[in-house]
């Protein structure tokens, strides 16, 4: 249920006063020399210009703020998560191509333009598991993240990890990359069990791009490429770098300050940072978080990129169009997983398939025409002259439907089957969890 | 204990310097500080009557001595406290601990980067204010610091006092939530040690080469318990969400 009212709170921009912890720890410090100076020697000059000097260390140290600069308002807005998904949409499914071998950066842009215009549908991925998650659980004292969670992820497959905000979705991509444990049950990502001691080995397989692009600012976006470069101990840090900026078109912008940029041009470097060590995962958490239509459609299709060279890719997101139009399968989770597959079958199973009929007038009889047609297991009035024929073949009852109209004299204006968005999906289980708390 | 790869701390200190380099309160720290330390010394030296007696000659040089041994015990600490805050206040925690890096390899690089500035500093502070002891104090006060148990004591006590004091800003900032809090309290529990070193620099226990070689070798045993410490402190769970991990059966604890 899409709430009636978003509320943002605004944060105070600027240096935060001195607190009384503050005035304690330099009263301490300075009392602390006094007596260490008078104590051990007596000579009253030093003392007090090691007093002097405390005092003044202390006021610089207030002067300049901290040794962080004030947050600015757009940093404060950029921590902030969406609250609720904007969009919704029409949907199709994919079928098609098996997964192709693995993608190094240099081939994503060459892959771009193809891979997002081909509008193929795509098969589920048939291939190993990259991701196998086993009764997982995650506790934080009382308070569950989420609970007796089970799935997989094929290799090459996009897997869309949906929920509501809470639902434990981001603590999923913590548990996974070795961030935080797991309070019970397992998981194994690119074959390798999760737990601590193997947490080096599958941190360099797998990239991870937070919701917060988390850049150093202060630093250029080159140089925070090869920071990073140097965290995986990969060679070639300049033909990498150079590679990962070409794929998200950021070529020339590598001498800029992160502080500069945009917050789409960062949500670019931050991919270019998860590009850089070829991972065989990568989990994406709210990568369109913010982010304009275009610099979205940008996202979507470096994701169309990587997905078609195999890949894998976990995505969670808010936008459901997204991940309808960009995953293989979905998991929606609300701390505990409410249901997995890909998004026809999720229809299938959720909604029973149906016609919609409108008509120029309200029919005299509807029971009378609609309960003798063959295939038709049951109908409703949804708005006037307007019907909803259940039937679990809505391409061979249709005919049937529209010769019984005519014949009780009803002018058809439209017949169509019945569209279920994944956002319908979505309300539909999450709707269920909230009158079950309620 | 599993092999640190050197490679990922040089990008840690490399990445350090270089934010260093573009903050203005690091710079001012490391700017000020030791101009503050260098002018104060020479005034109160300088300054001395020639008619001083030798107990205040010494006293006034032991009061030099502490001062010089200030720099490295406090500017790492200001330093290190920005290192865990820095990087959670800019967002940069998270990515970073994604990566392959070990928290001891972590640890190390943050370390490195606070200490390394902290001890050129010193040393060159305590260089300037020597020669211009040499060439401008009275013959008494050359006497006094001219020295060897001075030097090494300078040039041992120096790295030593920064590393610890590198500890103790980063442990702290492992914890705090306020960088400001956390530089406060990592230059006040660094002080302790310096009372260590000043039972030396007043004479309380004669300066000997011999005397500053035990202080220093206490130091040492003091900078790996800190270190042992800090390491363990380092949790990735910890620091992302602010709690330990609860692990159902079994307690897990590695270096990784």
């Amino acid at each position: 249920m899409k709430p009636q009212w978003f509320v943002r709170r605004r944060i105070g921009v600027g240096v935060r006063p001195i607190t009384w912890q503050g005035w304690a720890t330099s009263g301490g410090a300075v009392a602390l020399i006094v007596v260490a100076l008078v104590v051990l020697h007596g000579h009253a000059v030093a003392n007090v210009l090691v007093v002097a000097i405390a005092v003044a260390y202390l006021g610089v140290a207030y002067a300049t703020g901290g040794a962080h600069r004030p947050a600015t308002q757009s940093d404060l807005d950029e921590r902030l998560p969406e609250t609720f998904a904007e969009q919704s949409g029409r949907f199709g499914s994919r079928d098609g191509e098996p997964a192709a071998p693995r993608l190094t950066v240099t081939d994503i842009h060459e892959r771009l333009a193809p891979a997002a215009s081909t509008g193929d549908t795509l098969a589920t991925p048939t291939g190993p598991l990259a991701i196998d998650v086993r009764h997982l659980t995650k506790k934080f004292g009382e308070r569950t993240a989420f609970n007796d969670v089970s799935f997989d992820v094929r290799q090459g497959e996009v897997f869309g990890f949906l929920g509501p905000n809470g639902a434990g979705k981001t603590t999923m991509v913590r548990t996974l990359s070795t961030l935080i444990q797991a309070t019970s049950g397992s998981a194994s990502v690119a074959g390798i069990a999760v737990c601590e001691e193997n947490g080096v080995e599958i941190r360099q397989r797998i990239s991870v791009m937070p919701e917060v692009p988390g850049l150093y600012s202060r630093l250029s976006v080159n140089d925070n490429l090869e920071f990073f470069v140097g965290l995986y101990a990969l060679g070639d840090a300049k033909g990498r770098i150079a590679r990962a900026l070409h794929a998200v078109n950021l070529s020339t912008r590598s001498n800029d300050l992160c502080a500069s940029l945009s917050k789409g041009l960062r949500q670019r470097v931050s991919i270019a940072r998860a590009l850089l060590s070829d991972p065989e995962i990568i989990f994406l958490d709210e990568p369109t978080s913010g982010l304009d239509p275009v610099a979205t459609r940008e996202v979507s299709e470096l994701i169309e990129g990587l997905r078609s060279r195999g890949v894998t890719i976990f995505l969670t997101t808010h936008r459901l169009e997204e991940a309808e139009h960009l995953c293989d399968r979905v998991a929606i989770l609300n701390t505990t997983l409410r249901i997995v597959g890909r998004t026809s079958d999720l229809r299938q199973q959720l909604f029973q398939r149906s016609l919609l009929v409108a008509t120029l007038r309200p029919l005299d009889h509807p029971e009378m025409v609609f309960a003798s047609i063959v295939g038709v297991d049951s109908w409703k009035t949804t708005a006037e002259a307007s019907y909803e024929l259940m039937t679990p073949d809505p391409r061979a009852a249709a005919p049937e439907i529209v010769r019984a109209l005519v014949h009780a004299g009803a002018d058809v204006v439209s017949i169509a089957e019945s569209q279920h968005s994944l956002e319908d999906v979505y309300l539909q289980l999450v709707g269920e969890d909230a009158e079950v708390a309620s | 204990m599993t092999k640190v790869n050197m490679t990922r701390v040089r990008a840690v200190v490399r990445k350090e310097f270089r934010e260093y380099r573009r903050n203005k309160f690091i710079l001012y720290s490391m700017a000020t500080l030791p101009l503050i330390f260098l002018i104060v010394p020479l005034a109160t030296i300088l300054n001395l009557p020639t008619s001083t007696p030798i107990a205040g000659v010494k006293g006034a040089v032991g009061s030099v001595l502490l001062l010089m041994l200030v720099i490295p015990d406090v500017l790492p600490a200001t330093i290190a406290a920005y290192s865990v805050i820095g990087e959670r206040d800019q967002g940069t925690l998270e990515p970073l601990l994604t990566t392959p890096i070990r928290r001891d390899e972590f640890v190390l690089g943050k370390a490195i980067a606070s200490v390394l500035p902290a001890i050129a500093m010193s040393y060159l502070v305590f260089a300037v204010v020597v020669l211009s002891l040499r060439v401008g104090a009275t013959p008494e006060v050359v006497h006094v610091m001219w020295q060897p148990a001075w030097f090494v004591a300078e040039i041992l006590f120096v790295p030593l006092l920064a590393t610890w004091s590198t500890w103790v800003g980063t442990a702290i900032s492992a914890r705090s939530s306020d960088v400001r809090i956390s530089q406060q309290l990592g230059t006040l529990a660094s002080l302790p040690v310096l009372a260590l070193t000043s039972l030396m620099s007043f004479q309380v226990i004669k300066p000997t080469v011999a005397v500053a070689l035990i202080i220093a070798g206490f130091l040492v045993v003091i900078d790996v318990g800190a270190w042992r410490v800090v390491s363990r402190m380092f949790d990735r769970e910890r620091l992302i969400t602010g709690k330990k991990a609860q692990v159902a059966g079994s307690s897990q604890a590695s270096t990784h």
